[in-house]
């Protein structure tokens, strides 16, 4: 599942980095202590903040995120859309809380993983029918 | 913890200087100064603000004045919430006596919707400086919260809640960091007051001086004290 697939699943708002949503999302992380992100995020997560600050991205840079994912109608900072757009991080924001967007992200991840199993390296991920989908 | 209590504390600590520094409000500066005209202590008033991305930052201004006016800032950028003080307690506003003038009615242990670089720049636009609260520890903390200190991020120094830490914290800033460490009781109660503390070499216990220092002009400097000797 690439962060431009999780994008439309999700139904999460673009707001700078779009150049990286293609990469692949390996995984998911939900923190907002940055000094926790750093320690323990796997690389490759669609990383759950609330946080806004300009920061984030260079952690996103630095544990490889696959892409951000502002929760609960913040706006991140323009330094941090900035920051996005040169490096290509996805930067993502979404209405919901970080609650209910790792719930759901977390159902994603876990049907690619059954999908996957034993289908080789062709599996599609995406499921065929997504309400989220089927509205754009 | 009442003014008179809170110098008397100090003095008998062997401080010289110390801050008064509530959480988001400075509604008791004023009571402290008083409680400690006459007496040998040096008190500058401040707050220590939550930030947004809950981060404390102490600010410290010259006049109680300034830190007062701050305060209106702050206040307008807390939540609209009351205090409920079955579960917080009560925010008292004292007198320098230590009477109770009244209650703060707003809730003041949330974060302001103010970022970490707001803070810094209106401070300083008010004379105050801001020094980053126990960035040692996980929680509330600059380096905790956000990672890292922010790059270009206009404080003076940061603060460890023990000194034994100071020497990782150094170890882990960016190479040029030149931002100097102190250390401070953040006493929450009287027998905290003096349990750790920082020397500031300089001219007079006044705000320019301590910022001098931070920045090691003109011969000043700041060493962590290890008050071995300290017992509450």
């Amino acid at each position: 599942m690439k962060v431009a697939d999780a994008a439309v699943l999700l139904g999460l708002e673009v707001k700078a980095g779009r150049q990286g949503l293609d990469r692949e999302v390996l995984a998911g992380y939900t923190a907002d202590l940055l000094s926790d992100v750093m320690a323990r995020a796997p690389r490759g997560s669609l990383w759950v903040t609330l946080q806004t600050h300009e920061n984030v991205v260079a952690v996103a840079l630095l544990i490889e995120a696959a892409g951000i994912v502002v929760t609960g109608g913040r706006e991140p900072e323009e330094a941090a859309c900035r920051r996005a757009e040169s490096e290509n991080i996805p930067l993502l924001t979404t209405p919901e809380t970080s609650f209910t967007i790792s719930g759901k992200l977390y159902a994603l991840l876990s049907e690619k993983e059954k999908s996957c199993a034993g289908s080789g390296p062709t599996c599609t991920s995406i499921p065929l029918y997504h309400p989220a989908r089927e509205r754009k | 913890m009442t003014p008179p209590a809170i110098v008397r504390a100090a003095v008998r600590a062997g401080l010289d200087l110390i801050g008064i520094t509530d959480h988001n409000s400075a509604a008791n500066v004023e009571a402290v100064l008083a409680a400690a005209r006459g007496t040998p202590l040096k008190v500058l008033p401040g707050m220590e603000v939550q930030t947004k991305e809950e981060v404390h930052l102490v600010c410290l201004f010259a006049q109680a004045g300034a830190a007062l006016a701050w305060q209106e800032t702050v206040y307008r950028r807390l939540p609209p919430r009351e205090n409920e003080e079955a579960f917080f307690g009560c925010q008292l506003l004292l007198d320098a006596r230590g009477r109770e003038r009244g209650r703060e009615k707003r809730l003041l242990l949330t974060s302001t919707d103010l970022t970490v670089a707001e803070v810094v720049e209106e401070v300083l636009a008010r004379g105050g400086l801001v020094i980053p609260a126990h960035v040692d520890r996980p929680a509330y903390s600059l380096i905790g919260a956000l990672g890292f200190v922010p790059p270009g991020l206009r404080v003076e120094a940061l603060e460890v809640s023990q000194p034994q830490n100071a020497e990782q914290v150094a170890g882990a800033l960016a190479p040029g960091c030149r931002l100097s460490l102190v250390t401070a009781s953040d006493a929450h109660s009287l027998s905290d007051i003096g349990r750790c503390a920082t020397g500031f070499y300089l001219r007079g216990a006044a705000l320019t001086e301590l910022r001098q220092a931070l920045r090691g002009a003109g011969g000043r400097k700041v060493v962590i004290e290890q008050r071995m000797w300290f017992s509450p």
